[in-house]
């Protein structure tokens, strides 16, 4: 990407839209004035995900906005003993899926707020949605999720990249050369051979993430298609977002 | 909402809920050993006990690092933990599960700290209702003395510091427990608390629980199978 060097620059600054809660919130706390965008990447491992968001910092920096990002599992207060939870596998479903809420809101709390508060655009490397189907498949009860994440701040953008089972498997083993355990749902127990798994698995969530897009509604983007090609998409789509009204 | 015994499991669940101080433990403790002594299937269980999640709980605890809404999760998770792993299980084998606190204490504590209560209720909501739940009414300064004169060294988030009430942690404690009586008074019809004078001799008052355990459980149903 290449920035005009000597060109007069000139740094569009936000519409302010307000935030808002999906169902009850967070207590204490203020949605008011939190001036910055929250933008959202969600997809299987494998999507591009990672990469996409990079990608969208560097332009947006370039473009003068201040950007943090966040992901999930990131949080000073139970990242460590959620990673040792799952290495062990001996968790519940309820108990694994209310840690992972309890990580949320930390980062809710204590990342995305502030940084929306001071006007930063905050790329989030996947959200509650992910969460949400991740335990949909495992059989968590739809009104008990949607209670749960009433706390979650509704993003500005979610943008889901879809990418077909065949295609993650050929990124997954171009990255790694191995399945990761979880995200090929082995605890589910589908099948005894872990490709199948895996595909399976893959399957399950993106019916999942069908459901929740016509609740939530969010943006598809095909991810079959060429990094940039995926690139230009999103930078299109979040310029609309930053003057939305 | 319904009991154990209502969705039909062979196991019954015994709670104690009431205030710090309110002897709720010292009860539950004679009350096991009532029951273990008679030879029967008994498990007890306290309120933020699970190996794994503990580690958070402390540290979050430790550093101060929990709001209202992470508190309120980290204890869910805590309960969820113990829930599936222990008590529904041993519910199945047809023990008597005696919890100190259970999902009121949640009920209480988080609606103090203004977490909306249907949010709070609703994450619960995986729980079934204890078949008996005891709450231990005490005088809110006598509960308050218990404490205060036995463990000066109030810790931040048992003082409710976080709630920003009273620079004085003795003082927030105070304001505190004041307002969680409150909400378990509020809570006692609608749950079908039973409640016992704290007031009164441990005596007295371990008599009336193990006179209500025997009238309202069958307890020879829950003899340990001999070896």
């Amino acid at each position: 990407m290449h920035i005009k060097r000597n060109a007069k620059q000139h740094i569009r600054v936000p519409t302010y839209t307000p935030k808002r809660f999906y169902g009850h919130g967070i207590p204490g706390l203020d949605v008011n004035k939190l001036t910055g965008k929250l933008i959202v990447v969600e997809g299987a491992d494998g999507s591009g995900r990672s990469t996409q968001i990079s990608r969208l910092v560097e332009w947006f920096e370039g473009s003068g906005h201040a950007t943090v990002q966040v992901g999930l599992k990131h949080s000073t207060l139970v990242s460590k003993e959620l990673d040792k939870a799952k290495q062990g596998n001996i968790l519940s479903h309820t108990t694994l899926s209310l840690f992972y809420a309890t990580d949320f809101a930390d980062q809710l709390e204590n990342s995305i707020i502030p940084a929306l508060r001071a006007g930063f655009m905050v790329l989030a490397d996947r959200y509650i949605y992910t969460l949400m189907a991740r335990d949909m498949v495992r059989g968590m009860d739809d009104a008990w999720l949607k209670n749960l994440y009433g706390m979650a701040l509704e993003p500005d953008a979610v943008f889901y990249l879809n990418v077909s089972a065949e295609q993650l498997v050929q990124r997954n083993f171009a990255k790694n050369l191995t399945l990761d355990y979880w995200e090929s749902g082995i605890d589910l127990g589908l099948s005894r051979d872990w490709f199948d798994c895996f595909v399976q698995y893959q399957a399950l969530i993106a019916r999942q993430f069908q459901r929740l897009q016509t609740i939530y509604g969010f943006t598809i983007v095909d991810g079959n298609r060429s990094l940039e090609e995926v690139n230009a998409d999103l930078r299109c789509k979040i310029e609309q977002v930053l003057v939305e009204k | 909402m319904k009991t154990f015994a209502e969705l039909g499991y062979p196991g019954r669940l015994i709670a104690v809920e009431g205030l710090d101080g309110s002897g709720k433990s010292t009860q539950i403790y004679l009350l096991k050993r009532w029951l273990e002594l008679q030879g029967l299937k008994v498990f007890f269980s306290e309120w933020n006990s699970s190996e794994l999640v503990k580690s958070a709980t402390t540290k979050g605890k430790k550093q101060e690092l929990l709001t209202p809404t992470t508190f309120s999760l980290i204890h869910a998770t805590d309960f969820a933990d113990r829930y599936e792993r222990q008590l529904v299980p041993l519910l199945r084998a047809g023990y008597v599960v005696l919890c100190d606190r259970y999902i009121f204490t949640a009920f209480a504590r988080d609606t103090v700290r203004k977490c909306p209560p249907a949010w709070v209720r609703g994450i619960y909501n995986f729980a079934a209702l204890p078949d008996l739940t005891f709450f231990f009414k005490a005088e809110l300064e006598v509960s308050l003395q218990r404490i205060l004169d036995g463990r000066p060294q109030l810790k931040y988030f048992e003082a409710g510091m976080d709630m920003k009430l009273s620079p004085d942690p003795y003082e927030s404690f105070r304001v505190f427990q004041g307002r969680i009586l409150e909400q378990y008074l509020a809570m006692t019809t609608e749950f079908h608390f039973l409640v016992i004078d704290a007031n009164q001799a441990i005596e007295t008052q371990q008599s009336v629980v193990r006179e209500l355990v025997a009238s309202k459980l069958n307890l020879a149903a829950f003899t340990l199978a001999k070896m």
